[in-house]
């Protein structure tokens, strides 16, 4: 008999608002329903109204834990359409702020991988070291969380020479730490057991459902902005890209694991090479066009579209977050596994709802346009525009 | 000790988190208070399951049309007298997200807060300073 057990949207197991839909037979997840939407605050819409300057600030808070990813690609998306090029050392402390924001997003994975596996030892073992991560944070950008870093045509604050042994000390910790954990966390029963050959997603399911990140480089398909696509500094350090072929969870902790040491290592390189100069080039206006922007953030690739028209704002602004691919995979990875197995392979996608959710609208109880009727809607508009420009 | 209930809320406040729709980062802050850095569980101030447990609730992020009913909901089912903590500036007006066509209003409209804690997130001293403060005032 067909059962629906229902997990949200306000579950103590997540920190995020999102409602699933668990159908289940005695005790295995035969289907699953995933209702997003509570999170949604319209940021393409707001961005459509601040100025070129101020959309950095908002996209920051579209999540907290990819704060810098936003921006990233968000700036790279201006710079496309502004044909800008930052300056080198700039291009080097944004590389530097997006591979810490790397570790830090993993860490926090890591804990609550360990939560939800009901083994809080790791969750507040792994949140003790991700502190001093913060402390870093605050170190250069003066908050621990929202960093503000990233400005068009450069970046906004500059990492000191005089921070770089601090820097080089918090590495080292990290360096130690996270060797412990990897060797801890894959040497123990316990976690093998819970982890391993559940919530397999294969590659050719991965593929299907276009995931990206560590989602996908767990799932033996390698795709990784940063060595396909380079931008800033990437491709002028030597790293490795992390890629597992099992699909299972045990093997995306382990992307992320072993992510966090090439993290270290290419901070270390960047600041070893890192060249004197300005931080910042002016820019004075957008000119007319469209630019897009990918960056390969902690859960995958984010990607920004801007348009411009020549004024201070822009006139459109896309956002497509990796969560939004990696959650709908969630669909495959959790059939035919049990209940007590659900809230781990839920979450080993690393999900993050404010990035992926959308809205629907709905009028007198039923839902006003279906993406049939957009795709219309969208036709029409074209269609409109091209008949006003006469072409 | 006028009201008992308000008396043992002092001495061990259970709360209840919940997240309008924000943008995480509060909510991360929230659990860090929990972990060993900061280890709020040694004033015997304890994150629940359920908000039928609690005796204060810490909200987090803008209201926006979907959740605001959830949002009345959870409050409706705690037991009162309870505190509401609004954690982050989101709570405090509406943030950058004034423009929003989703977005509902500030909190004050909807709920009687308590305690505003300002800051994008918040620093950890500063939500456990907002919460001392909060019982201090009963
Ligand atoms: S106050 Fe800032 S950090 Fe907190 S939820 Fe709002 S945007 Fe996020």
């Amino acid at each position: 008999m067909r059962r629906v057990v229902p997990i949200g949207p306000y579950h103590p197991l997540q920190e995020e608002p999102e409602f699933f839909k668990l159908i289940v037979e005695g005790e295995k997840v035969v289907d699953l329903e995933i209702n997003i939407g509570y999170n949604h605050r319209g940021h393409e819409f707001i961005s459509q109204t601040l100025t070129w300057d101020q959309v950095p600030f908002l996209v920051e808070r579209i999540c907290g834990i990819c704060s810098d990813s936003h921006p990233y690609a968000y700036v790279l998306a201006v710079e496309d359409c502004a044909h800008i090029t930052p300056p080198p050392r700039a291009q080097y402390i944004r590389t530097i702020i997006g591979e810490l924001e790397r570790i830090h997003s993993h860490y926090l994975w890591l804990g609550l991988a360990g939560h939800f596996i009901g083994y809080n030892t790791v969750w507040m073992w792994v949140w003790r070291y991700r502190e001093p991560l913060l402390d870093l944070f605050e170190l250069i950008m003066g908050n621990r969380n929202h960093y503000a870093i990233n400005k068009i045509g450069g970046a906004r604050r500059d990492i000191l020479p005089e921070d770089y042994p601090e820097i080089e000390k918090y590495l080292n910790l990290l360096e130690k730490k996270n060797a412990m954990f990897t060797n801890a966390i894959l040497d123990d029963p316990v976690i093998r057991a819970r982890l391993e050959n559940v919530g397999v997603l294969t590659k050719e399911e991965a593929i299907a459902y276009a995931v990206t990140g560590p989602t996908a480089r767990g799932s033996g398909y390698a795709c990784d902005v940063r060595k396909d696509d380079p931008y800033d500094a990437y491709d002028k350090v030597d790293w490795n890209a992390i890629v597992f072929e099992e699909g299972d969870v045990l093997a995306k902790a382990k992307v992320r694991l072993l992510e966090c040491d090439e993290s270290i290592k290419i901070v270390r390189q960047c600041l070893k090479n890192m060249p004197d100069g300005p931080i910042e080039t002016r820019v004075d206006d957008i000119p007319t066009g469209e630019g897009i922007g990918r960056h390969e953030a902690p859960r995958g690739e984010v990607f920004h579209y801007v348009r411009s028209d020549g004024s201070n704002m822009p006139v459109r602004h896309k956002i497509r977050a990796p969560s939004y691919m990696n959650i709908a995979s969630n669909v495959v990875a959790v059939k035919g596994y049990s209940i007590a197995d659900a809230a781990l392979v839920l979450a080993a996608v690393d999900p993050c709802y404010c990035c992926t959710d959308r809205t629907f609208v709905y009028e007198k109880g039923k839902k006003k346009y279906s993406g049939q009727d957009l795709l219309r809607l969208s036709l029409e508009k074209t269609e409109k525009i091209k008949r006003r420009y006469g072409k | 000790m006028a009201n008992p209930k308000l008396w043992g809320l002092k001495k061990s406040p259970w709360v209840f988190h919940v997240a309008a729709a924000s943008c995480n980062n509060c909510d991360i802050e929230i659990l860090d208070l929990i972990t060993p850095h900061w280890d709020i569980e040694r004033f015997g101030i304890v994150l629940v399951g359920s908000p039928r447990h609690a005796d204060a609730l810490l909200v987090t992020g803008v209201l926006n049309r979907k959740s605001l009913p959830r949002v009345l909901r959870v409050y409706e089912q705690t037991p009162k007298p309870c505190l509401v903590i609004g954690i982050g500036t989101c709570t405090c007006h509406t943030h950058m997200f004034e423009r929003s066509y989703n977005v509902v209003g500030p909190y004050n409209k909807y709920l009687p807060v308590d305690v505003y804690i300002p800051g994008c997130p918040p620093k950890p001293e500063a939500m456990i300073m907002g919460v001392v403060k909060a019982l201090k005032r009963l």
